[in-house]
């Protein structure tokens, strides 16, 4: 194994050689997430929490930094703040993609939506990267959405590219008392990209949140998404991931109850073929003063071929007593019976095997309530498995 | 020429042997009742023409409009007319009745050289078919099978079978589950498909169905091999003295033995 201090040489040359913010605390901000990353290195698998997912093929690669140029609409209503306005939101620096991030973000993409307003149209934040001549990209994308109470709002984050890059993504969104957002990612990276990115949640009182991760592209993706509970919140973690080949894409998601009367539901979805690997990992906490919790996760995975990998694990630490907390996990293959009964109707084998993918996934594609993304996603994943009923 | 003609059929599950050499002749247009107490591998029978994999044919032949059956995989089978009436629908959540049945008839029109239905031709046929049966129309939007209760899932198989207009109608225990009423709707829709070239096996194991829709030919299947065959009164003495009467006993309480 090559030593954490090799591995991050090359990102202290960048981070001496870089031009100091023109804001001191921001640059305080900067230097001290800047020494975590150096404390922490890249995680290896001895760190529980990188167990199944191996960053060496990041760690070890020499990376440009690139200016993080995303595609945003702002409907009528948001604001956008301005960058020096930026202290430390949500995620402490106990991530070390979360710190590398901080370290070397050139700006920020800081939106509120006021008090009370009621946004229809989604805020959308979309993010094309392309690898050029030379060594390849890394961008570091960073977005704080702060809701005010009682506000409606829908995001919808997309990254895509070409060729090989290293996105590493940190959203923070923090949601006022009675707001109700959706939000939503859809990862379509290249097949040769690695994408790390870091949603974090903070919760008012009875905030309505609901995040859908989907994940599709890159070499190697880790999604963390957390969310804090405040008393009577609610708060939907859903998700889907889709790899093949020799994809890896890991989920680990902490669902904080913080206040009595949260309630979460969290439903993530996985389909593997080839050699492709999966992690998910939910934990969900829910601490002392936390009764009458009700939460639920579930995580599915459909499995095509004898070699792809998952590693699914719940983590519940419950400190209340007064709660009920369910989980369930299950690995399975395509449904025979189905496949016959599809079969004796006069549809192809592999017609047959891609609408019985397709129904898999279609209960979390089902929930996705912007309509346009819905449509896009029904689109990619028909391709997709057409592609794989071909072979 | 029949249209179906089974010869000496052998097939197991696993090390089991199931069917022990059965022949059949089907001419076009016939209905032929297969009777026989449990395990006698009636349903054997059934799923193994329409392509099961799970059985394995270890010998004999069936030839199916000229043509060799059991080279065939399930979907060829179904393009070529031949058509499986569920002993228990699968439930698939996730794809609509309407889209799954639009998918299987386009697929066999195409086969047949016939147009692609679009949406607007494919609703009115699913109407016209669907009043035959007196289903609720509300079942084309939700999931295959999913959350049907038994007699609506029999409905929709004789249904979908309405639609796909097969050569070769297989029925598989179609009437069990089902009260007199759902029993009446089903075997009338059955009938109303009957025609001199559509064949139809009637897979049964209680005579009662056959009162709605009479055969032209009674089989007893035992222990996987046709013991008895004869016109449509065969079904009614063994309503009457039994499978015990041919000297045929329960054969799952055999091998439970």
């Amino acid at each position: 194994m090559t030593a954490v201090s090799e591995q991050t040489g090359q990102w202290l040359e960048e981070f001496t050689n870089q031009k100091p913010f023109d804001t001191p605390a921001r640059e305080e901000l900067r230097r001290a997430a800047f020494s975590r990353f150096l404390e922490m290195g890249f995680p290896t698998t001895h760190n529980e929490e990188w167990r199944f997912t191996n960053v060496a093929p990041i760690a070890r690669r020499h990376f440009q930094r690139q200016l993080w140029e995303p595609k945003v609409e702002l409907p009528a209503g948001v604001e956008r703040l301005p960058e020096h306005e930026y202290r430390n939101w949500l995620v402490g620096e106990q991530h070390p993609f979360v710190a590398l991030n901080s370290a070397f973000m050139l700006h920020v993409v800081m939106l509120r939506v006021p008090r009370g307003a009621v946004i229809q149209e989604p805020i959308r934040i979309s993010n094309y990267a392309c690898q050029n001549a030379g060594d390849p990209p890394v961008v570091h994308p960073r977005i704080v959405i702060v809701v005010g109470a009682g506000a409606h709002c829908t995001i919808v984050e997309t990254y895509a590219g070409t060729g090989t890059y290293f996105t590493n993504a940190v959203t923070e969104i923090v949601a006022g008392d009675r707001a109700v957002v959706d939000h939503y990612k859809l990862q379509r990276e290249s097949l040769e990209a690695f994408h790390v990115a870091t949603l974090q949640a903070q919760l008012g009182r009875s905030t309505n949140f609901s995040t859908h991760n989907i994940s599709l592209g890159a070499a190697l993706a880790r999604n963390d998404v957390g969310a804090v509970l405040a008393e009577g919140s609610e708060a939907t973690l859903n998700g889907l991931y889709i790899a093949g080949g020799t994809q890896h894409v890991d989920n680990h998601t902490v669902i904080d109850h913080a206040m009595p009367h949260g309630t979460s539901h969290e439903l993530y979805k996985g389909i593997l073929d080839g050699k492709a690997e999966a992690v998910f990992n939910g934990r969900i906490i829910v601490r002392k003063d936390a009764q009458k919790t009700d939460s639920k996760q579930t995580n599915k995975n459909l499995v095509l071929s004898d070699n792809a990998v998952i590693n699914t694990k719940p983590e519940l630490q419950i400190l209340a007593d007064d709660v009920r907390c369910t989980h369930g996990a299950t690995i399975g293959q395509l449904d025979a019976e189905a496949m016959f009964y599809l079969q004796s109707r006069g549809i192809g084998k592999g017609d047959a095997r891609s609408l019985l993918t397709y129904a898999f996934a279609q209960d979390v594609v089902d929930r996705i309530k912007v309509q346009s993304l819905r449509d896009s996603l029904e689109r990619v994943l028909f391709e997709k498995f057409h592609e794989h009923s071909e072979q | 020429m029949a249209l179906l003609e089974i010869k000496n059929l052998h097939a197991k599950v696993g090390d089991r042997e199931i069917l022990k050499g059965i022949s059949l002749s089907v001419d076009p247009g016939e209905v032929h009742a297969i009777m026989g107490p449990n395990g006698s591998g009636k349903s054997t029978l059934a799923q193994v023409l329409a392509g099961r994999e799970l059985y394995v044919v270890t010998g004999g032949e069936v030839v199916y409009d000229g043509k060799d059956l059991l080279a065939m995989a399930p979907e060829d089978r179904a393009r070529e007319g031949i058509f499986l009436a569920f002993q228990y629908p699968v439930e698939i959540p996730g794809v609509s009745n309407m889209y799954f049945l639009k998918a299987a008839l386009n697929t066999i029109r195409k086969h047949r050289g016939l147009e692609e239905y679009d949406a607007m031709d494919f609703l009115n046929l699913v109407r016209e078919k669907m009043k035959l049966m007196e289903m609720d129309q509300a079942l084309l939007n939700r999931p295959v099978n999913t959350g049907f209760s038994g007699g609506e899932k029999k409905r929709n198989e004789i249904f979908q079978m309405a639609v796909l207009e097969p050569k070769l109608a297989i029925l598989d225990e179609t009437d069990s589950g089902l009260d007199i009423d759902a029993l009446r709707t089903v075997a009338s829709g059955v009938n109303a498909l009957r025609s001199p070239d559509r064949s139809m096996i009637v897979v049964t194991h209680y005579q009662r169905l056959l009162n709605y829709i009479v055969p032209d030919f009674v089989h007893v299947l035992s222990q996987g091999k046709i013991v008895k065959s004869g016109g449509k009164e065969l079904a009614l003495e063994l309503e009457e003295s039994g499978y015990a009467g041919l000297g045929i006993e329960d054969e799952e309480e055999v091998a439970r033995a």
